[in-house]
């Protein structure tokens, strides 16, 4: 190898830590003080790569090689291979799972080579706790930018690019935004939703551990465009890591002028506090998480209700949005809204990061553009079903989406064509089960969390969740009775209609859905007491 | 002791409201558990009623009105870990040391809870021991993690 600088960027998501990353950096970093290895070698701490079933990772840079599951005894070697007449380290590429074949660059592996990253795009190249590496990537240019418009404009921008909430519900961007611009009031907030509740659901982690400037970029847009003075980002006190890295964004970003009093010697003054949320899942639902802000019980407000954009926070309007939906401003005020609205179907624009996990090869983060197929998903990013077993179902959502069956691979996947299926494209959660799970097991799992979260406010869901927890409890005990599937139904309709929240409104979906298309399942269980899968001990 | 930790934590917030999470929190993390007596501290620090401080610390998953064991084992039951063998994990644990879901040790040597989800779906199945991660567990890995753990508590 030649004797220009080499990069190492070193994996320091929570994944690739949980395989000893922390060790790797440290160990690379005291090697490189204490011998004659190559000077040129810079060693960089970055956020997730979302490839976390291959950490811990390194990528050499300008090279492209990736390398997987390294350990500190690796160390040393990949060092000499960054010697002039070095040879890079084989044995740590990526092997394609079938054939066996390495492949030596990130930007050959299916796994990568498939995705659309564009949020994503930075969260393993640069240093999340250094600001500069930010700026040097054009970070805080669409502050700039955006400031010399009016907030009328940006709005605009946003609402002309189409984006949607990508909270899971999908609500137009830029029109929740106006609605908060044109509510009455002075004061004003912005929150970040980063209570990521959904089990099995990751992408917000890693974006506020790979590059959290970008959703404090995004909040301090917002807060000009609707007027705020204050936003807060509510994050869940389960991850430390992420917590740590904004904390740090925060505090640089107050130093370079982006936060605090006049803003780039504007007017426009505006601060992030950081909140810690104490786990509770309902807190993901907007009423809930501000009055958890104020000091109380994370229960819900009761409909009739004022929107939050309306009365929020302390009754004042607040601007609540996901830290994917933040981190996309900054693209869309930089690259314009027609670039964002390129990407995409016709009503979902823009891209979907989804957390890949489950009974599928490649597990990970990854970015695609909405309405891209299940297929495509599954079977070329995710390189199939793991140990060649068959796809049975899909979920998505968590705990308020569904399972949708194989049969429907061909489906786009975007807001609208999820709903139709009856699942909801959630916050990003994306399970892939095989044949080896029981369908009805999946139900009751889902059904144990969401009694265990009903925060108890409203009986239909705080009783109703038990109650169809103990049949489906009964039916995988082979203790199931003719006509449950039909009450299960009956259960979920009264439960759909009578709680005041989206968690019991959408709490019967997994089973809902698992009845759609599973029903032969409940049958087997209930009328022939046995389980397809052989999960449940009948 | 524990009264000047309390008053020092205290001494860092303004008496908002707002703050009854953060300051509930920094108990924890400080204390390990929130003792009946911080609470109602708490209270008259904030100038609310003790109920409301006992109906926030009992609302959210986070606090805990017991003490905890010096290892604290959360097993993920996420979804990706229940799919992938979280419950066969709880259950070697669970017999490996004796506990059950929830429990604490009477020596407080270990308390054995499930959270949500840790996050770390790629790997699953996960547990947590305190603030380590441990990924792609099997229940052999398992039965082995507390075997060596079980070890070092003899040894020390």
């Amino acid at each position: 190898m030649n004797d220009k600088k080499v990069l190492l960027h070193v994996c320091q998501g929570t994944g690739c830590i949980s395989g000893g990353a922390d060790k790797v950096f440290n160990q690379l970093n005291e090697l490189l003080d204490n011998s004659d290895y190559n000077h040129n070698v810079i060693v960089k701490k970055t956020g997730c790569h979302g490839f976390c079933q291959q950490g811990p990772l390194i990528v050499v840079e300008p090279h492209g090689f990736f390398y997987t599951k390294v350990k500190e005894d690796d160390i040393g070697e990949i060092l000499k291979s960054l010697e002039p007449d070095g040879n890079p380290v084989k044995r740590l590429f990526y092997h394609e799972p079938l054939t066996n074949q390495p492949i030596p660059k990130y930007n050959d592996i299916p796994f990568y080579k498939l995705q659309t990253r564009e949020i994503l795009r930075h969260c393993g190249d640069i240093d999340p706790e250094d600001i500069q590496d930010y700026i040097s990537i054009g970070g805080y240019k669409a502050l700039n930018k955006a400031l010399l418009q009016s907030p009328e404009n940006i709005i605009n921008e946003v609402k002309r690019s189409g984006l949607r909430g990508l909270g899971g519900a999908g609500f137009p961007a830029g029109r929740k935004w106006e609605l908060c611009r044109n509510a009455k009031g002075d004061i004003k907030y912005v929150i970040c939703n980063a209570d990521e509740g959904d089990p099995g659901a990751f992408q917000d982690r890693s974006v506020m551990e790979g590059n959290p400037h970008s959703v404090i970029e995004g909040m301090i847009i917002a807060g000009y465009a609707v007027g705020a003075q204050k936003g807060f980002i509510y994050v869940r006190a389960e991850y430390p890591l992420a917590v740590l890295r904004l904390k740090i964004a925060i505090e640089q970003a107050r130093e370079e002028g982006f936060l605090g009093e006049n803003i780039l010697d504007t007017n426009f003054s505006f601060d992030i506090e950081i909140f810690q949320g104490a786990g509770a899942f309902v807190c993901g639902e907007s009423t809930a998480l501000v009055r958890s802000i104020e000091g109380k019980r994370g229960w819900p407000k009761p409909m009739p209700r004022a929107h939050t954009t309306e009365e929020g926070l302390w009754n004042k309007p607040t601007l609540l949005n996901n830290v994917k939906t933040f981190a996309n401003i900054p693209l869309i005020i930089n690259n314009g809204a027609k670039w964002f609205s390129s990407k995409g179907t016709e009503k979902c624009k823009g891209t979907a990061v989804f957390s890949l996990t489950g009974k599928v090869v490649n597990c990970g983060l990854i970015e695609v553009p909405m309405g891209i197929t299940l297929r495509k998903i599954i079977y070329e990013i995710g390189g199939g079903i793991a140990g060649g077993k068959k796809l049975k179902a899909v979920q998505t959502g968590g705990p308020s989406g569904g399972c949708i069956p194989a049969d429907l691979l061909d489906m786009p996947v975007d807001f609208d064509s999820l709903k139709e299926a009856g699942t909801i494209m959630g916050s990003g959660g994306m399970v892939i089960m095989d044949e080896d799970t029981c369908m009805v097991d999946v139900a009751r799992y889902f059904l144990d969390f969401t009694q265990r979260e009903s925060c108890g406010q409203c009986i239909p869901c705080r009783l109703g969740t038990v109650q169809m927890f103990k049949i489906l409890d009964d039916i995988t005990k082979g203790k199931g009775r003719k006509g449950d599937i039909d009450l299960l139904i009956e259960l979920s309709e009264s439960i759909m209609k009578g709680s005041i929240c989206g968690l019991g409104k959408t709490a019967p979906n997994p089973v809902l859905t698992t009845i759609r298309y599973f029903r032969n399942e409940y049958e087997a269980h209930i009328n022939d007491k046995k389980c397809p899968a052989k999960i449940c001990a009948m | 002791m524990e009264e000047e930790i309390l008053e020092d934590i205290l001494s860092g917030y303004r008496g908002n409201r707002s703050e009854i999470v953060p300051i509930l929190q920094e108990v924890q993390d400080n204390l390990g558990y929130l003792p009946e007596k911080a609470m109602t501290e708490i209270a008259e620090f904030i100038g609310v009623p003790e109920s409301h401080v006992y109906s926030v610390a009992s609302f959210y998953a986070q606090f805990r009105l017991l003490p905890l064991g010096r290892k604290r084992i959360a097993v993920c039951r996420g979804t990706a870990c229940h799919i992938r063998g979280a419950p066969q994990i709880l259950k070697t644990i669970e017999q490996k040391i004796n506990l059950k879901e929830g429990e604490t040790s009477e020596d407080l040597e270990y308390t054995l809870e499930t959270v949500a989800c840790i996050g770390c779906c790629a790997l699953a199945p996960c547990i947590r021991i305190n603030k380590d991660v441990s990924g792609e567990m099997t229940p052999e890995k398992a039965e082995l993690l507390f075997s060596e753990n079980n070890k070092e508590a003899e040894n020390e």
